[in-house]
């Protein structure tokens, strides 16, 4: 279906819903003097996005706003992946000192409009569109990032976040003049028509504009080469922020760059595997894209002394992992892909939320202020961080192993018999650091300068609950992967 | 009891569950409670030993259930001849483990966690036979391997517990990639390891060469074969006493079941062509440099850690020599090391617990002032040297006369080796028990009532096993001579180095 602008509101609820609700907060904020409560209004709307995405009827696949978005099952997965990403993101915002400082309702207002932009990029189906939604999403993110405005190194990262971002995007809007130029249209569908179509095709041309549409899409999963602001991002942004931009951005990226490269320039063959472009030798390129981010991000990783760093390194090569089913061309590889970002999404908050919750006790995000943290009152935060520092190994009992299994799955199914060497190698690397701060927290012994842990309801409830959920779905995931499966339907017009 | 094999796998999970709902001050509490759990488990393994049919080869008191249907994942246990032995000592040593913790005194309710965790991880292992949930309880035991050996280990307790963890983990993350090779490249796409190895014959020669040379490093890694070994000597001697007899009494044992299991079992054709040198050569590797790596030790329980290293290597030989007597002895062995390392570990920590050190040039005359020790530690050495009577003589005798028949050089080195055995052992109990008395220990006592009785049991089992080997034996015997005839019935290897 074809949908106009009006016939498509019905199925943009959850983001009308988002885009009232930013305006509601910036309201609001001028209205009533006790700030504190903005937060819990953000989370309603966060919630009430979720529930709509949860409770949309299947009213079938479309094309909404005269072929702008599509609504079909893969825009529906990383919706409600980018929703769960945003309550956590809010959530843990109500519950961070750092967050406490800042301005609530434009803090709250901007970190919805960062929801929307991820949803519009998950839904895009036209390079234009895809480009706007990445730039809203970018231009959210540098705020956020910069938001402790009094923090030399939050501003230093907002910045950097800002060139590299620019840079990064001009890049990509340039390789899409070349795709436009080539194919003649910026909807997906044409693409797709006007390159698979043709006996002959501008081979090279074609190559180029991939490698500078990717500039802008690699960036945003931080794949390398594209991958250098992470670090500093991660570590300069506040807590929250960093966790959304771990979780919610880079799903939102891994969206885009699979609605691009499979549906619009790949064709699907009956057996579930994807053919590239006949000459256009894209997916070796990625192969080695992604074997040189979870390498480096893993050997990278091994040195980190401060946490927020490490666990950045880490988000580098988890999305290494990630590509794994990527590269691999299948829908076997893709749905493995999309189970591992829901894993990540649930180990990888977990992790960052312990993280806040020591810096909030302690003022310290340095792995010495874990010295000895199981022995010091801090029992639970040390159990919890173990589990999730654990799944994010891929030790079974935890969703993260269970993302791994599928990922080698496809990769040695889609005989990749090295790529699979090379992962399950990482994953042996990144077990050293992914261990140093567990062995900080369980093997050393406090020395007395590392304050205080004190128990916060809200922040261990959530923290309960995402540990739950990494060792329960690392015993049962059926739910999870048949999700996944139903999810890898993309809508490329009626059939 | 048709759940028996869940039953005996998730006490300890229970136990474990239970003792940490409970507050850290009941420290004693959860000590019995960890005693309660290994004797309720050690029953259920006596009970599966008593109904154990020893005349069929079929999988025993079997449980099956979907788990993952879309992926073919099946909560699937049972035993058969290659591992009910493996059952019995995992039940055996964890509850006499449980006594020897009982000197920790030091975050009690963690330790017995645990060390209930551990011990539900390796009897997982050995009861399942679904490949995935084979994998799963083999990883999930590092875990508690890791923290006991690093937060009650000893000195250099970080570095060694680490390089268990680093070392293991390559050799699991190989085996999963067998694994899911074997899944997707096999007749069916199963994890079942009764399918997988009744469709042995699918996979093309050069797959089954490569999947099996995965397997066995993962495997090797745990025996530890030459020259993957170099973590077990750390391990060994910073992990605590009672962490220590697990390791060498039933860790090791996993690393040559899974070669039994996996490798013999779903590869016999890579087996018989692979087996001379991963299992022979490196096997012999194993005895004749372990024993002489141990003869260098000053170090008592270093000493003993290269011990387990040189034994193991027996286990290696005998499986691969391809006959009834071999692989049984091999299995039989596997069993007698896990009850007489035990006994030489918990002796060791007698003695560490008294003098705080291990050296074993630092003693001298010990027998005159703990008699009793003394008198253990000469029977369980003597048990070491597999002296007739005792149980590990048969078991390498057993070894030895299967090997003969296919690699007569390697068991001339397997034999010869016995004399160093018999040199570093009788020097260090000289060095240690006999000689003038060393004043420095003159206030010591015997062994406690508790010691007493963790090691007795065991010298009773060492003493049966030797005069009546058939106990064991019995129950091996219908599989691996079934396993053997699979295996026997493939292409042999190439190059005959052998005959």
């Amino acid at each position: 279906m074809d949908l106009g602008n009006f016939a498509s509101l019905a199925r943009f609820l959850p983001e009308l819903l988002l885009s009232a609700g930013v305006l509601v907060l910036v309201i609001v904020d001028l209205i009533v003097t006790d700030k504190s409560r903005l937060g819990d209004l953000a989370l309603v709307i966060t919630a009430g996005a979720l529930l709509l995405i949860a409770f949309q009827p299947d009213t079938g696949n479309a094309w909404l706003f005269h072929r702008m978005l599509v609504f079909d099952g893969f825009a529906l997965f990383f919706r409600a992946l980018i929703a769960l990403a945003a309550l956590v993101a809010v959530w843990m915002s109500m519950g961070s000192e750092e967050v406490r400082t800042c301005d609530q309702g434009e803090y709250y207002a901007i970190l919805l409009a960062s929801t929307l932009a991820m949803f519009l990029m998950a839904e895009s189906a036209n390079l234009l569109m895809a480009y706007l939604a990445l730039e809203f999403v970018s231009l959210t993110s540098y705020i956020l990032t910069g938001f402790l405005r009094h923090n030399r190194r939050s501003l230093e990262a907002a910045l950097k976040y800002l060139i590299y971002g620019g840079v990064a995007s001009g890049t990509m809007i340039y390789g899409m003049s070349w795709i436009f130029g080539i194919s003649g249209s910026l909807d997906f569908t044409v693409i797709n028509k006007a390159l698979t179509t043709p006996e002959t095709l501008p081979v090279l041309a074609v190559f180029i504009a991939l490698v500078l549409i990717l500039a802008g899409m690699g960036y945003k999963v931080s794949s390398v080469p594209f991958h250098m602001w992470a670090p500093d991002v991660y570590t300069g942004a506040p807590i929250p922020v960093t966790t959304f931009l771990a979780i919610g951005s880079k799903a939102a990226g891994f969206a885009l760059l699979t609605r691009f490269f499979f549906p619009a320039i790949s064709s699907l063959s009956a057996n579930g595997s994807w053919q590239a472009l006949k000459g256009v030798d894209w997916p070796q390129l990625l192969l080695v894209i992604c074997v040189i981010t979870m390498t480096l991000g893993n050997l990278a990783a091994l040195q980190q002394t401060n946490m927020k760093r490490l666990l950045a390194y880490s988000s580098i090569a988890q999305a290494g992992y990630a590509l794994m089913g990527f590269v691999v061309l299948s829908n076997d590889g893709l749905r493995a892909m999309l189970f591992y970002l829901f894993a990540y999404y649930v180990m990888d908050a977990g992790a960052f939320l312990v993280v806040m919750i020591v810096a909030n006790c302690t003022g310290r995000e340095d792995i010495d202020a874990y010295r000895g943290l199981a022995w010091r009152g801090g029992i639970v935060p040390a159990v919890a961080l173990s589990i999730f520092l654990f799944s994010l190994t891929g030790i079974p009992l935890t969703v993260g192993f269970i993302g791994k299994f599928y990922l080698f799955a496809a990769v040695i199914r889609g005989k990749f018999y090295i790529l699979a060497i090379v992962g399950v190698m990482n994953s042996v690397v990144s077990l050293y650091y992914y261990m140093r701060p567990i062995k900080t927290m369980f093997l050393d012994t406090p020395q007395g300068d590392e304050g205080t842990i004190l128990a916060e309801p809200w922040n261990y409830g959530l923290m309960g609950v995402l540990a739950g959920a990494t060792i329960a779905l690392g015993l049962y995931w059926a739910p999870i992967i048949a999700f996944a499966n139903r999810s890898l339907n993309f809508f490329t017009g009626p059939a | 009891m048709s759940h028996a094999l869940t039953l005996i796998t998730f006490i300890p999970v229970a136990g474990m569950v239970v003792i940490l709902c409970l507050p850290q001050a009941m420290k004693d509490i959860c000590k019995w409670l960890a005693v309660g759990a290994t004797a309720l488990q050690l029953a259920i393994a006596v009970w599966l030993y008593e109904n154990f049919d020893t005349t069929t080869t079929a999988v025993q008191f079997a449980e099956k259930h979907d788990w993952i249907p879309s992926y073919h994942i099946t909560y699937f246990m049972g035993v058969d001849g290659i591992s009910i032995s493996m059952v019995l000592l995992t039940a055996l040593i964890c509850f006499i483990s449980v006594f020897v913790s009982f000197g920790i005194n030091r975050a009690e309710k963690a330790y017995y966690a645990l060390l209930l965790m551990l011990d539900a991880g390796m009897m997982g292992v050995f009861v399942s036979l679904d490949f995935f949930l084979f994998y799963i309880f083999w990883e999930v035991m590092l875990l508690p391997m890791y923290f006991l050996i690093g937060v009650w280990g000893g000195p250099r307790r970080e570095y060694a517990a680490i390089k268990f963890f680093l070392y293991t983990l390559f050799g699991s993350v190989l085996i999963l990639l067998a694994m899911l090779g074997l899944y997707y490249y096999g007749a069916q796409t199963t994890f079942d390891m009764t399918t997988l190895a009744s469709n042995a014959s699918h996979y093309s020669s050069n797959f089954q060469r490569i999947v099996w040379i995965a397997l066995f490093i993962g495997f090797a890694i745990k025996i530890p074969a030459f020259p993957f070994h170099t973590w077990l000597p750390d391990a060994h001697v910073e992990a605590p006493t009672a962490i220590s007899v697990i390791l060498a009494g039933v860790l090791l044992k996993m690393g040559t079941y899974g070669i039994l299991r996996v490798n013999f079992a779903i590869l016999p054709e890579a087996t018989h062509q692979l087996a001379w040198l991963f299992l022979g050569v490196i096997g012999t590797v194993n005895i004749v440099y372990g024993a002489m790596c141990a003869m260098a030790q000053t170090d008592f329980k270093k000493l003993i850690a290269y011990s387990s290293i040189s034994h193991m290597g027996y286990v290696m030989l005998g499986i691969a020599s391809f006959t009834t007597a071999g692989i049984n002895g091999a299995v039989l062995q596997m069993f007698n090391h896990g009850t007489v390392t035990a006994m030489l570990f918990i002796l060791v920590g007698v003695i560490y617990d008294r003098a705080h050190h291990r050296e074993i040039n630092g003693f001298g005359g010990l027998a005159q002032q703990m008699p009793f020790y003394a008198a253990m530690t000469g029977f369980a050495f003597f048990a070491g040297m597999a002296l007739p009577g005792m149980s590990a003589f048969i078991s390498e005798v057993l070894v030895l006369l299967g090997a003969w028949q296919t690699y007569p050089l390697m068991t001339v080195f397997g034999a010869a080796t016995a004399v160093l055995t018999a040199g570093y052992l009788l020097w260090t109990y000289q060095r240690i028990y006999l000689g003038p008395f060393n004043e420095k220990y003159a206030g010591y006592s015997d062994l406690s009532l508790r010691e007493a009785f963790t090691l007795v049991p065991l010298a009773i089992i060492v003493i049966v096993l030797g005069v009546y080997p058939h106990a064991i034996l019995g129950l091996l015997n219908s599989s691996l001579v079934h396993l053997n005839q699979v295996v026997l019935s493939t292409p042999g290897p190439a190059i005959a180095m052998v005959h």
